[in-house]
């Protein structure tokens, strides 16, 4: 088991390099639908998201000014934010009894 | 190929808002099979790996860029009904605090990200796995598959969606030509990332893909190659 934290510990840290510092060498030319959309006339229509104004808007830590360490960090803080989030959703879903094995079990609250 | 606001009306937001609040219901039933002492573990990794690989857009060709999707990927690791949950979280995180794909447009977001990339993707993936042989290129050449073809259908599902309730008023053709074309590049960048990825995982711990389980047990009733060298030694 502790060398599947240990696994799963590495994998983590290489997800908060590529979000952290790999990001920034990202193409920033548009997508595919967003090309798609400018070339068939139809980019016009996208309307700015309610979270458009979210301090975390469009990958930018926007209360730091300097391009590279507000990027980076909003990568560390999305990584950080679905891990948290994966993590509670997988506690909860294996946490509730399955009705073919409603048996507690000795390995579950572990952590 | 995330949605933004706008691009579909309300009908047909409202309808694919639906569709992914059923497959993402379906999945938290049936991700309770998958989660097991190995997977667990999996799925916040999976999950944490496809949103920032996500963010790692390469170039295409004309000026354009793409990004891995994942579905293929996660469903491989975790199994598909985890993976609609990893992808559904990634979606929820990048639409509500990075406003990366619109709010109304979430439920697209998923139904395309999640459910039509899973789908495919790992469908294609279980349906060559059982005609190819059971070992590691086997396995890798599956799941290159399922990558591949998870984006082009998901680019197609979307024109479809758009030709039901797009908002602006153009011709389908062309957009079906534009969507298929650039996102057919873009499933190869998927394939390339998704089988360097399993092919890592696979080397160091085997155990922990998901897909891969048969590889595992085929070995484990293969003949010990040590058993049948000291017999041999002992023959002679």
């Amino acid at each position: 088991m502790t060398r599947t934290r240990t696994f799963v510990l590495i994998g983590t840290v290489l997800a908060l390099l590529i979000a952290g510092v790999g990001s920034w060498y990202a193409s920033s030319a548009p997508d595919g639908l967003e090309a798609t959309a400018e070339e068939q006339g139809f980019g016009s229509t996208a309307r700015d998201s309610a979270a458009a104004d979210s301090p975390l808007a469009d990958y930018t830590a926007s209360w730091i000014g300097d391009d590279r360490l507000s990027g980076g960090l909003a990568g560390v803080i999305g990584v950080l934010l679905v891990l948290a989030l994966t993590s509670v959703l997988v506690l909860l879903v294996r946490r509730r009894p399955a009705a073919d094995d409603a048996a507690p079990r000795a390995d579950a609250p572990r952590r | 190929m995330h949605v933004p606001d706008g691009f579909l009306d309300a009908t047909t937001s409202t309808g694919t808002a639906a569709v992914a609040a059923a497959g993402v219901a379906l999945a938290l039933r049936g991700s309770r099979h998958e989660l097991d002492e190995r997977t667990a573990p999996m799925a916040g990794l999976t999950a944490v790996f496809v949103f920032a690989v996500q963010m790692m857009n390469f170039p295409v060709a004309f000026g354009t860029s793409g990004h891995l999707m994942g579905g293929a990927l996660a469903a491989v690791l975790v199994g598909p009904w985890t993976a609609v949950l990893c992808l559904t979280v990634v979606l929820m995180v990048q639409a509500l605090v990075f406003a990366d794909g619109g709010l109304t447009a979430l439920g697209t977001n998923v139904t395309l990200l999640g459910l039509v990339a899973i789908g495919v993707g790992y469908g294609v993936f279980r349906g060559l796995r059982a005609v190819l042989p059971a070992t590691r290129t086997g396995l890798l050449a599956s799941a290159g598959v399922g990558a591949f073809l998870s984006v082009p259908v998901a680019a197609l599902v979307f024109v479809g969606l758009f030709g039901l309730g797009g908002v602006a008023d153009v011709a389908l053709g062309p957009v079906t030509a534009a969507m298929v074309g650039v996102h057919l590049l873009i499933g190869l960048g998927e394939a390339v990332i998704t089988v360097a990825v399993l092919g890592a995982v696979l080397t160091v711990r085997p155990d922990l893909v998901r897909g891969g389980r048969h590889l595992l047990r085929a070995r484990e009733l293969a003949p010990r190659p040590d058993l049948a060298g000291a017999t041999a030694v002992d023959a002679r």
